[in-house]
């Protein structure tokens, strides 16, 4: 079991729908979601990939389209080179790509995080619940249309909710430590604080640069 | 009539086996000086808690020492770390388990207020589900600044009106 010199054309000659993806650092392909099992199953078995790194997604925007993709990244512990595979998902209202956690038992956890915060359904997952957010939470926060802030929706516990009358209301975002501003101004306006302020606060949603 | 006694003092020899005081200093006196803390500890605040604990802070000089794991048996919650939307309900379910009277120290920012965390997650300030009785600044707060927070308890306590409440109870 030897990783081959050039990974993506291994993978090439081997899956004719793979396509090479632009990257800044490891080999990287694009696959379709229909194929990533396989894919990722010959670059485990053949070509020494044993390591499954990262299993996560991006969110391109709400209007794009296809708008999620989803990214893993394998590690050859016996080459020491990394190499990252990425799927379009078809549907973009229901995104969804087939689970490798039977090939990595390290994917199920990944891949619960990935759906809980994405939103991606990853098909014949074991356990396909939520991990960080709370069963039943609506939402899926990392979605480009969440805001940071969050939406208001009650407690996950009926009881507390109604005996503390507590629900998730959407944080101040007001002087959020996200950004930093320096320069000669007084110590109020040199606070760190968020620039996006458009939900709680009075200034308008800044153009995304 | 000037008397001879010049002390202050409670003197066994002068005044015999009777000391005369109101109720609600002696309950007061008894339950400020020996709070039984439950420690909630959920982040980073729960290290400084427990140096408060360890010999060089040593929270035993002012009778609070005994640390107990279940709330059952505890006066006062101190609440040290971040509070999620997720874990909110089972703070509150603890708080509920807890034997009368009882009270709550919000320890450090995030507690207190939800602190650097305006996020979706985080419940900004333990007081929107259990009553703080002190809160403690910082990020995390010095172990001085815990023991601060049990002397300003002790002292609330000690203007409580237990008595009132133990005979109304009653």
């Amino acid at each position: 079991m030897t990783a081959p010199a050039d990974v993506t054309a291994a993978l090439q000659s081997q899956f004719p729908q793979v396509t090479p993806r632009s990257s800044g650092d490891h080999p990287a392909v694009n696959v379709p979601p229909s194929e990533v099992v396989a894919v990722l199953k010959y670059l485990r078995d053949t070509c020494a990939y044993d390591m499954l790194v990262d299993v996560t997604a991006v969110d391109w925007g709400v209007e794009a389209s296809p708008r999620f993709t989803v990214v893993w990244h394998l590690l050859s512990t016996t080459h020491h080179g990394y190499v990252r595979v990425a799927a379009d998902c078809a549907s973009d209202a229901a995104p969804s790509v087939p689970s490798v956690s039977d090939l990595w038992p390290a994917a199920n956890w990944h891949e619960r995080e990935t759906f809980d915060l994405l939103g991606v359904t990853f098909e014949n997952h074991p356990d396909p619940r939520r991990i960080l957010m709370w069963d039943g939470y609506p939402y899926h926060p990392l979605r480009k249309d969440f805001p940071l802030a969050g939406i208001e929706v009650p407690l996950p516990d009926i009881e507390v909710a109604d005996l503390t009358g507590a629900s998730v209301k959407p944080a101040p975002m007001m002087g959020g430590p996200f950004v930093a501003s320096s320069g000669e101004m007084n110590l109020t306006d040199a606070e760190p604080r968020a620039k996006d302020e458009s939900w709680t606060e009075r200034r308008e949603k800044p153009v995304s640069e | 009539m000037v008397s001879a006694n010049t002390e202050l003092a409670y003197n066994t020899k002068i005044e015999g086996d009777i000391v005369v005081t109101k109720a609600d200093a002696v309950i007061n006196w008894l339950r400020s000086s020996s709070v039984w803390p439950m420690p909630m500890g959920l982040a980073c605040c729960a290290i400084e808690l427990m140096g408060v604990a360890a010999s060089r802070f040593d929270i035993a000089r002012f009778g609070a020492e005994v640390f107990r794991f279940s709330p059952r048996q505890a006066d006062c919650m101190i609440v040290a770390g971040t509070v999620t939307y997720k874990m909110a309900p089972h703070v509150r379910r603890i708080y509920d388990q807890m034997a009368e009277p009882k009270w709550v120290i919000a320890m450090g920012a995030c507690a207190s207020s939800g602190g650097m965390y305006r996020s979706y997650a985080t419940l900004q300030g333990v007081d929107q589900i259990v009553p703080v009785d002190v809160y403690i600044s910082g990020c995390p707060p010095r172990p001085e600044a815990l023991l601060d927070a049990l002397i300003k308890l002790q002292s609330k306590i000690g203007r409580e009106r237990s008595a009132k409440t133990l005979l109304a109870s009653a």
